[in-house]
């Protein structure tokens, strides 16, 4: 009888699309999730920061200057100038996170639309392309970065410039390298053969295959770029003060480390955590955006 | 009736940092509705023929000369738009490796559906219902669930079985089949040999079937073609091949078939490998394999005889009773 048995229609399975699955995967890594909500904290203290009722972070006291952490008042303690430091952290996230990003979004942009170019194109094209690209690897990037924003001048606009340029060659690169890759697969060729155009095997083949290498590389450059965007600031030739910015902040409460070390410290393990969990959410990233396992 | 294809002495030359002479003086014709085998063994210039019928060589280090027509429409002639109407409307191709020739990226009835959507004008939701019906044309079981799967997660002789659909949604005259079978096991390839025949006369399409495997060609041909070097050294129906082969090549190809060959006794392999296409051939390409070449083979190109109606024999001495081996 079991023979007999008619096996029931499969129940038509909703489609589950490409960002769902890689949702799923997400919210099954546990670490991953735990960097994801730092990072969303950090974004939306700095986006909201006028609102938590922080005292200013741009007003000082001369008499409550260096107060150690715990003081009632200033759960943080109070810079140099006696301006409470819990505001200025938070409010300091504001600017570190918006030039610590903005440079890498912009490089991921400009640097992928290269290196797709260079890669599909090929042959003269990628020369002209990919030379001028191998000129700014002949630098470190830090003494890159340093180089151009102390040749355009200090101020936000020309530290995102100089960080810009620092950050195009490296995603120009991985974008290229993955674009050639994919290019020599027999789907291009397959695609070309059902009568697709130059344009749609790019726009569909090419650029749904290597947009999450690229995707997922430029997430990992988003910790260097903070670094080195406070290094900037740090060297005086980022973010001016009075403007509270992790990077200058370590700076101005340097000369404080004998006097009070903990909270000359406080910038940096803002960056240095910061930039942790940005480097794991990528790895994270990595693992939940690949298809094939 | 025109003739569904009909290729005048192709020659296909890649140049770089060497050159080679991948098609030398190929003529081929069709008609409407016809199944031939294109065999011969690895760099032969079979699947070059295919990517030059669908204009997929890379034009700056190529070149085409001779000509090709494909329902009357000279296919070296087409740029642009009319090209890529031309490429999966009139003639598609089924890769050899499936596993490869499908975006990893999409799911399968995505695939599918572009095409038509490209070719056909239709909106997503009319394209997708094309895609599923082709999914069931090519015997996809619970083809309803199929249609949202990633190649990853459907087996080789399934993933060919897609191509397939891909490669007909768009009810192309011409169906390019290069080695199709070859990425598969035994048991899969019968089934997919079957299927190509039953979909061939259920869409009355031409086949080119590019294979090495002469069983598979017999399987699935009406004509076969044998190419050697970038030759077409014999043509003729399945049958007459069969039985009455006349080129040396073609003969050894049939006596280096594993079945009926008692267990222990060395198999009839052909001795040497085929040569280097560094330049245009001047004579007779297998003469140096060849068991019973003659000086001549080695001077000059061997003439074509034509015993019959679109049989021909490039050889020099195809008129002569065979001898017996």
């Amino acid at each position: 009888m079991a023979l007999a048995e008619t096996s029931p229609v499969a129940p038509v399975q909703k489609p589950q699309g490409y960002w769902a699955g890689v949702g799923a995967r997400l919210v099954r890594d546990p670490l991953t999730m735990i960097c994801l909500g730092v990072v969303l904290l950090l974004i939306l203290s700095a986006v909201f920061a006028p609102y938590l009722g922080l005292p200013d972070p741009y007003k000082g006291s001369m008499i409550a200057r260096l107060k150690p952490l715990g003081t009632p008042g200033h759960i943080l303690g109070t810079d140099e100038q006696g301006r409470d430091m819990f505001a200025r952290l938070i409010y300091g996230g504001r600017l570190t996170l918006f030039i610590g990003l903005s440079p890498v979004v912009l490089a991921f942009f400009i640097g992928g639309v290269l290196g797709i170019v260079a890669g599909y194109v090929g042959g003269f094209v990628n020369t002209v392309i990919m030379r001028t690209v191998d000129v700014f690897f002949a630098f470190p990037s830090v003494l890159l970065a340093i180089a151009i924003s102390g040749a355009l001048g200090a101020g936000i606009v020309n530290s995102l410039v100089s960080l810009t340029i620092v950050f195009i060659p490296p995603i120009a690169r991985v974008a290229e390298a993955v674009t050639s890759g994919v290019r020599a697969l027999d789907y291009i060729d397959a695609a070309r053969a059902t009568g697709a155009s130059a344009l749609t095997v790019i726009r569909v083949h090419v650029i749904g295959n290597v947009l999450s290498p690229i995707f997922v590389y430029a997430t990992s450059l988003t910790s260097v770029c903070m670094i080195l965007a406070a290094g900037l600031s740090f060297l005086g030739i980022g973010v001016r003060p009075p403007e509270p910015e992790w990077g200058l902040m370590l700076n101005t409460l340097r000369s404080a480390i004998y006097v009070n070390p903990w909270l000359s410290a406080l910038p940096g393990v803002m960056i240095f955590v910061t930039s942790l969990c940005l480097n794991l959410l990528s790895d994270g990233l990595r693992s939940a955006m690949n298809v094939r396992d | 009736m025109t003739k569904l294809l009909d290729i005048q002495n192709l020659s296909v030359k890649f140049s770089g940092k060497r050159n080679v002479h991948a098609i030398n003086d190929v003529s081929l014709a069709m008609e409407q509705g016809e199944t031939l085998a294109l065999l011969g063994e690895s760099g032969s210039g079979k699947s070059v023929t295919l990517k030059a019928l669908l204009g997929l060589l890379p034009p700056k280090r190529t070149r085409i000369d001779g000509s090709m027509r494909v329902n009357g429409t000279d296919v070296l002639s087409l740029r642009g738009k009319a090209l890529r109407k031309y490429r999966g409307g009139e003639v598609s191709m089924v890769f050899q490796e499936p596993a490869l020739a499908l975006d990893p990226v999409y799911t399968v009835g995505h695939q599918i559906a572009e095409s038509v959507m490209r070719h056909k004008g239709l909106d997503k939701a009319n394209a997708m219902s094309v895609a599923l019906d082709m999914l069931d044309r090519v015997r996809i079981p619970s083809a309803n669930r199929r249609l949202h799967s990633y190649p990853h997660e459907l087996s080789g002789g399934m993933r060919q079985r897609v191509m397939i659909a891909l490669a007909l949604a768009c009810r192309p005259r011409l169906l390019l089949a290069d080695e199709p079978t070859t990425a598969l096991d035994a048991t899969v390839q019968i089934q997919i040999l079957l299927l190509l025949r039953e979909l061939q006369k259920e869409f009355g399409m031409g086949v080119i079937f590019v294979t090495h495997d002469i069983g598979v060609a017999v399987e699935i041909s009406e004509r076969v073609a044998v190419m050697y070097a970038g030759q077409i050294v014999e043509e003729g129906t399945t049958r007459e091949i069969i039985n009455d082969a006349r080129h040396p090549y073609t003969r050894g190809l049939l006596a280096a078939n594993l079945h009926d060959v008692a267990r222990g006794t060395r198999l009839n392999a052909i001795p040497g490998a085929p040569p280097a296409l560094d330049s245009a051939p001047g004579a007779c390409s297998f003469a140096p394999r060849c068991p019973i070449a003659l000086p001549a083979c080695r001077a000059v190109l061997p003439p074509v005889f034509a015993p019959g109606p679109r049989r021909r024999v490039a050889c020099l001495r195809a008129t002569e009773p065979i001898a017996a081996e």
